[in-house]
């Protein structure tokens, strides 16, 4: 991707040096927009929405966020608070509660995924007859609007009209309005675990997939000449070949989810109570239900700042998968 | 996955065995994934009372009452009354009279579902022209600080929803955008740009610069060789950058829930919200969602030789 040139190796052709002779400047002229200005004038619009519609909302925020402005109350006067807002964000044991609900889905959301993606691309890639096909229908759920798919979940977690407690009563016996995933405060965590999971686990598999057909078939042919067991093959070639690929979509899924908003908004909207409260919720309630303007800013800076960090590691993920 | 995804191991090719047990654990996670959304696919051919019957139906009277009731609006009347009306004009006036009720009117799902189209179409084909033109830049010419200003543009998708949704919520009522569908075209488009610039600038770098060279030295200018040598060869990128946008602003809840209320709601805060007598209309919602989910359905099939390349920014191609 950082390659300028598409062309790697071999004798640069006629039509090359030929490019190269005619000095640019006259090229320019003679051949109407010079290639500076044209470079300029086909990015310039994409970054001049960015900054309109990105940069300088980001400003804003970060100066509402040193105000105790109330977007519901736009004439009363505007003061100053310093740096108020960010202190008692740190300070808040809700906000703290909000990041611990949204540590609990974060972290069991990847170490499912990752289980059960690697697992199913592990199996996928012995190619059995019909794998496309297969492979097709588990992708499904991850195109779905999340939204969408919170709201049906709530459907299907009802406790005595949904299937969700059925199907699990059929394999377990127990009775199937004995629990309640979305209503139960300790079920709750787990129920947008649960939803997560099954829409997302594809995700993870496709990209482990890539990893393991990204392995050089003569290293495992290497590993048999050396009479190394299965066993070995798998934990010192595969798993340690497909880890960029596998950090990459455990990065990824790890943004995503840390800015969970749709699904759990519409599956539980962070009840109940405030177990499922995920930090995007809670910035959700601040600044479109109490109207707190301000704090919310600075929350939404903080949120940012996380964001932001995790982003740049993921994009130093994506160059070292690139250069595979 | 085909061709997209295939490349033949030769001496390590699995044992028989191995292989039958992949295809079973493998098909048997496809069917349980796929449960759910039968499941909703059933609930929207039930009657409203067949929907909540405890235990749930597995078997029972297939119906499109769900969608009749997705589509209007009714009202309860008096049996005198109705029998007083002249013969139902249609299988939905039917249905709603054997309910006591009479149809009188359309829903908003329909004018929901048109905004969903106009915001999506509308807000990809603004991202994939302008994606186009920046990853022709990007790719084709020195731009200083290229991979700065790359990273700036991807950064800008990572962000929260809800975080950008306030400053842009203050920014739309200033400007008179708020619930327009104006307003959520330009907000999508800038949502989308980001994918659309880095998916494309792969495609891009795949064709090769001769092309264009080739056709400068018979006299086309830059932009003309841009227009009629490397867009044409593009075009199955272009497609497939455009499927993801638009799969992007069709999926989009946060900033359509947070910015739009009547005139340029799309369908997916609507679905949540429809409710019929006593609760939830479930058949109805079943019936909005089976709807909804069925473009993306195909899109799944068209791109999925181009899905990783899109769920990853443009990383992995195989």
């Amino acid at each position: 991707m950082n390659d300028q040139s598409p062309v790697r190796g071999g004798p640069p052709n006629l039509v090359q040096r030929l490019a190269v002779a005619t000095p640019e400047p006259i090229a320019g002229r003679v051949r109407g927009l010079s290639d500076r200005s044209i470079a300029w004038l086909f990015i310039a619009p994409t970054i001049v929405l960015l900054l309109a519609i990105n940069i300088f909302p980001l400003i804003w925020t970060i100066k509402l966020s040193f105000t105790n402005y109330r977007a519901n109350r736009p004439n009363a006067p505007v003061r100053d608070v310093g740096i108020d807002n960010y202190q008692s964000i740190l300070t808040d044991p809700d906000i703290w509660a909000a990041m611990q609900a949204t540590a609990h889905f974060v972290f069991w959301t990847i170490v499912l995924q990752t289980l059960i993606g690697f697992t199913l691309a592990w199996l996928i890639d012995r190619k059995f007859r019909g794998h496309g096909f297969w492979t097709t229908l588990i992708l499904i759920p991850m195109m779905l609007s999340p939204a969408v798919v919170g709201n049906f979940w709530r459907f299907l977690y009802q406790p005595q009209i949904g299937g969700f407690n059925y199907f699990i009563s059929f394999f377990t016996g127990l009775p199937p309005s004995s629990f309640e995933m979305i209503g139960s405060v300790k079920l709750a965590p787990w129920s947008i675990v649960v939803v997560d999971t099954w829409m997302w686990t594809p995700y993870v598999m496709l990209i482990c997939l890539a990893g393991l057909r990204s392995i050089p078939d003569y290293i495992y042919e290497a590993a048999e000449v050396d009479r190394a067991s299965p066993w070995r093959q798998f934990w010192s070639i595969t798993l340690p070949m497909a880890m960029p690929f596998i950090m990459l979509a455990v990065l990824f899924r790890g943004i995503e989810n840390f800015k969970m908003f749709d699904m759990v908004n519409l599956l539980t909207s962070g009840g109940p109570g405030s177990t499922t409260e995920v930090a995007s919720i809670t910035l959700k309630r601040e600044a479109f239900e109490k109207w707190r303007t301000g704090f919310s800013s600075a929350f939404a800076i903080i949120l940012f700042v996380t964001v932001f960090g995790l982003a740049n590691i993921y994009v130093k993920a994506l160059n070292r998968v690139k250069q595979r | 996955m085909s061709a997209g995804l295939t490349t033949a191991h030769s001496v390590v090719e699995p044992g028989r065995l191995s292989k039958r047990i992949a295809t079973i654990v493998v098909v048997l996670y496809a069917v349980l994934t796929l449960l759910p959304l039968g499941w909703i696919f059933l609930t929207s051919l039930k009657s409203p009372p067949d929907s909540i019957s405890y235990p749930p139906k597995v078997v029972f009277q297939p119906t499109i009452e769900g969608y009749c009731n997705l589509f209007t609006t009714r009202s309860r009347q008096t049996a005198d009354y109705i029998k007083s009306l002249p013969p139902p004009s249609g299988s939905c006036e039917q249905i709603a009279r054997d309910r006591n009720m009479v149809v009188v009117g359309t829903s908003n799902y329909a004018p929901r579902f048109l905004n969903s189209l106009i915001i999506a179409f509308g807000s990809t084909f603004c991202a994939v022209t302008l994606g186009t033109l920046a990853a022709y830049g990007f790719s084709r010419f020195k731009v200083p600080l290229a991979d700065d200003l790359l990273f700036f543009i991807l950064s800008t998708r990572m962000m929260p929803p809800i975080a950008v949704a306030i400053p842009i919520y203050l920014m739309y009522r200033e400007l008179g955008l708020s619930d327009t569908k104006v307003g959520m075209i330009l907000l999508y488009t800038a949502v989308n740009v980001s994918l659309a610039v880095w998916l494309l600038k792969g495609f891009i770098d795949e064709i090769p610069r001769e092309y264009e060279e080739a056709a400068m030295i018979d006299g086309y200018t830059r932009l003309q060789a841009f227009r009629k040598v490397v867009l044409p060869q593009a075009a199955t990128g272009i497609a497939a950058t455009a499927i993801f946008c638009l799969i992007f602003a069709w999926n989009e809840y946060a900033f359509a829930v947070l910015l739009t209320s009547g005139e340029a709601q799309t369908a997916p805060p609507f679905i949540p919200i429809i409710i019929g007598e006593g609760g939830q209309d479930w058949p109805a919602v079943a019936a909005g969602t089976t709807l909804f989910l069925i473009p993306i359905l195909v899109f799944t099939v068209l791109l999925r030789k181009h899905l990783l390349r899109g769920i990853t920014f443009g990383a992995v191609r195989k």
